[in-house]
C-alpha cells in the first residue's frame, strides 16, 4: 500500500477522498460521489464538452492535449459503436500517481469514464490497469460490481434511459502499451504494437469504432469540473493550464511522495519546500521534471512554473508528473545509461530507428561508463539519439532520444571525465549513500 | 485441463465484455499463469482453443509482455526495481544483495524452487523507492536490511 503525505500548499481536487475510505461505494456517495454524472446526464453532450474545454483540463498522461478538444473530435454519428478507454497502464519511470487514485478513489475514475461516455455518445467504457497493479484491479473490479448493483452502470443508468457498460481490463507488463494506439492493440488481445495515425483513435479506434482515450488522472479530474464548474477549476491553475496535478516527488529528497499542487507551482519550491530538500546536506545536480522521457533540467533552470507551457519554454516537458531529483553524488552517465536500458528493454522493435537506436545507445553507454569510451562516442551518442527523433510510429523513440540528447548537451564535461579508461569518478565503496534513516 | 472455479467464472464473464473473444487474452494469460505457475504448452493449447486462436498467435502475444513466462518460476518471484527513482535510492545494491543471498542471478530460480529473482523496470513505486514486488505484493522504502528480513520471512512462510 502506498503511503500518503500532505503539505499546506496542496489543493485537493483529485486527492480529496484519499484516505477516507471512498473505495466503499456508500462512503463515496456520502462524499459527493456520482453526483457529477447525474448532473452531466442533464447537461447533454455539447454542454459537457464545453465545460471541460473551458476548464483548461489537459491530458495528465504526458502529452497535455486539451481533454475537451479531444472529446469534440469524436463524430456525432457513427456506424460502429463508440468507446471510452481509461489509460491506467502507468509505467513512465518516476510516475506513481494513478496508483493512488485507483487505490483510494476508484469510483472517481468510473465516474469520469461515465461522463466522457455521455459526452461522446459511447455506451461502453474500459478501464485498463497495468498487470503489476493486481491489488488495484481487485479494488476496481469490486467498485464496478458495486456500481452495477446500485444501477449506476448497465441498462438505463440513474433511470435516464441511457445504457452504459463499464468493464475492467488488465495488462501483463509493457510500458509501450501506455501509448494510446498500442493500448488499443493490447485491449484487443494482441502485442502492443503502435498503429499509424491518422486516422486518430477519436475516429477509428477500438475494433474500428471512434474511441476516446484518457489517462486515469484526467478522467478523475472530470467529476469535480462538472460539479464545481469550469471556471473554479481553471482558476486554480495558470492560463491554459487548468486545475491541479498530482506530482510524484522522487529521488534524492527528504520528503518524497505524491502531492496534489496547483498547475504552475514553482519547481524550486516543490523540491526545497514540499519535498523537504536534498538529504545528507548534498547539493542539487539535476531534475528530471516529468518522468524519464523528459529532458533534464540544471539547478539554474528550476525556478519555473510547473505547467505544460512553462516547462516546454524551459526546453523540457511537464510529462506525466514524475519529478526525479538527483543530488551531486549521481553519475549522469550512469543515469543516462539506466534510462536508455529501460527504453531498450521496452522498445517493441516495430520501428527500426527505435529498435536499433536504443540498442546501440545502450551498448555505447555501457562501454562508456565502464571506462572504454573514446572521444567521438560523445558525439555519436547525441547523433544516434537525434536520428531517432520523429522517426517512429509511437513516441517511445522520442522518449528515449530526448533525455539522452539533454544529458550530452548539459553534462558534456561529465562524459569527458569518463574518457581514456578513467574509472567513473562517482563510483566509490558503498555506491549509494543511504537516504532512508 | 482444469482451472479453478474462480478462474472459470471470471473467464466466462470476461469474454462477454468485448465484441471479440480474443480481447480477453492478455488478462486471461496472467490469471492462468498465476494458477499453473507458468504458461505451459498445455495452458497455451487450452486458451488458444477457447479463444479461437492458433497456438502461435498466443505465443506471439506472450513474448511481448514482460510478466508472462513459458518457464516455471519459484514460488516467490522477487522483482527488484532498479529504474531511475529506485537506482537513486539503492535499488541496485538491493538487487546485488538478493543475488548474493539467494545465490541466483537475473531470471534465476533457487534449487529448492522457493525463489526466483528478476531485475524489473519501473513498478510505479517511485515516491516510495527503493521498491520490489514479491509476486504481486509491493515492498517499499527498502534498505538492504529490510530486504534481507523480507526474504527471510518468505523463506519461513514457504518452508512451513
Amino acid at each position: 500500500m502506498a503511503y500518503l503525505v500532505s503539505h499546506p500548499d496542496e489543493v485537493k481536487v483529485v486527492s480529496k477522498r484519499f484516505g477516507m475510505g471512498a473505495t466503499d461505494i456508500d462512503r463515496y456517495l456520502e462524499l459527493d460521489g456520482y453526483e457529477a454524472v447525474q448532473k452531466a446526464l442533464g447537461m447533454g453532450p455539447d454542454a459537457i464538452i464545453n465545460e471541460v474545454k473551458n476548464s483548461g483540463l489537459r491530458g495528465r498522461g504526458g502529452a497535455g492535449f486539451s481533454t475537451g478538444m479531444k472529446w469534440s473530435f469524436v463524430p456525432k454519428q457513427s456506424a460502429k459503436p463508440k468507446y471510452v478507454l481509461c489509460n491506467g497502464d502507468e509505467s513512465e519511470p518516476g510516475t506513481c500517481k494513478d496508483r493512488l487514485i485507483f487505490e483510494h478513489d476508484p469510483h472517481a475514475v468510473i465516474e469520469g469514464v461515465m461522463i466522457a461516455a455521455i459526452a461522446v455518445g459511447a455506451h461502453t467504457g474500459y478501464i485498463y490497469i497495468r498487470g503489476e497493479y493486481r491489488y488495484l484491479s481487485v479494488i476496481m473490479q469490486k467498485a464496478i460490481k458495486d456500481a452495477y448493483a446500485k444501477g449506476f452502470a448497465g441498462k438505463n443508468i440513474f433511470g435516464s434511459g441511457y445504457d452504459l457498460d463499464i468493464y475492467w481490463h488488465g495488462g501483463a507488463g509493457a510500458y509501450e502499451v501506455g501509448e494510446e494506439s498500442a493500448l488499443m492493440e493490447s485491449l484487443e488481445g494482441k502485442r502492443g504494437i503502435p498503429r499509424i495515425r491518422p486516422p486518430f483513435p477519436a475516429v477509428v479506434g477500438l475494433w474500428g469504432g471512434p474511441t476516446v482515450i484518457n489517462n486515469a488522472e484526467t478522467l478523475a479530474s472530470v467529476p469535480p469540473i462538472i460539479l464545481g464548474g469550469a471556471e473554479a477549476y481553471a482558476k486554480v491553475g495558470t492560463p491554459k493550464n487548468g486545475g491541479t496535478r498530482l506530482f510524484c516527488l522522487a529521488g534524492h529528497l527528504n520528503k518524497p511522495g505524491v502531492y496534489e499542487l496547483p498547475m504552475g507551482y514553482n519547481l524550486k519550491k516543490m523540491i526545497y519546500d514540499v519535498g523537504g530538500g536534498i538529504p545528507n546536506g548534498r547539493e542539487l545536480k539535476a531534475v528530471v521534471p516529468g518522468g524519464s522521457s523528459t529532458p533534464v533540467l540544471l539547478p539554474e533552470e528550476i525556478d519555473i512554473a510547473m505547467d505544460f507551457d512553462s516547462v516546454a519554454k524551459a526546453g523540457s516537458m511537464l510529462g506525466s508528473g514524475g519529478v526525479v531529483v538527483l543530488d551531486d553524488t549521481t553519475c549522469i552517465v550512469k543515469f543516462a545509461l539506466r534510462t536508455i536500458k529501460f527504453y531498450q528493454h521496452e522498445s517493441c522493435g516495430w520501428c527500426i530507428p527505435c529498435r536499433e537506436g536504443t540498442d546501440w545507445l545502450k551498448k555505447t553507454l555501457t562501454r562508456f561508463h565502464n571506462g572504454g569510451g573514446v572521444k567521438k562516442d560523445i558525439d555519436n551518442i547525441y547523433y544516434l539519439a537525434e536520428n531517432m527523433l520523429g522517426r517512429t510510429f509511437c513516441p517511445l523513440g522520442d522518449a528515449a532520444a530526448m533525455p539522452t540528447m539533454a544529458f550530452v548537451k548539459k553534462f558534456r564535461k561529465e562524459f569527458e571525465d569518463h574518457l581514456d579508461g578513467k574509472p567513473c569518478p562517482y563510483e566509490r565503496a558503498g555506491a549509494t549513500e543511504p537516504v532512508l534513516a | 485441463m482444469r482451472f479453478s472455479d474462480e478462474f472459470e467464472t471470471r473467464f466466462s464473464e470476461m469474454i462477454t465484455h468485448y465484441p471479440t473473444k480474443r480481447s480477453a487474452l492478455v488478462p486471461t494469460l496472467l490469471y492462468a499463469q498465476d494458477e499453473v505457475g507458468y504458461l505451459s504448452d498445455e495452458v497455451i493449447a487450452e486458451l488458444a482453443g477457447r479463444l479461437g486462436l492458433t497456438e502461435l498467435e498466443v505465443r506471439n502475444v506472450i513474448s511481448y509482455y514482460s510478466m508472462l513466462t513459458t518457464k516455471p518460476r519459484g514460488k516467490y518471484n522477487v522483482q527488484v526495481c532498479t529504474n531511475i527513482a529506485c537506482m537513486l535510492r539503492g535499488g541496485e545494491e538491493i538487487l546485488d544483495h538478493c543475488k548474493k543471498k539467494l545465490g541466483i542471478g537475473h531470471k534465476g530460480t533457487t534449487e529448492d524452487g522457493l525463489f526466483s529473482l528478476e531485475e524489473v523496470e519501473c513498478i510505479g513505486a517511485c515516491s516510495w523507492a527503493a521498491a520490489a514486488q514479491v509476486n504481486y505484493d509491493f515492498h517499499e522504502n527498502l534498505t538492504i536490511e529490510k530486504m534481507d528480513k523480507i526474504l527471510d520471512e518468505y523463506k519461513k512462510k514457504g518452508t512451513q
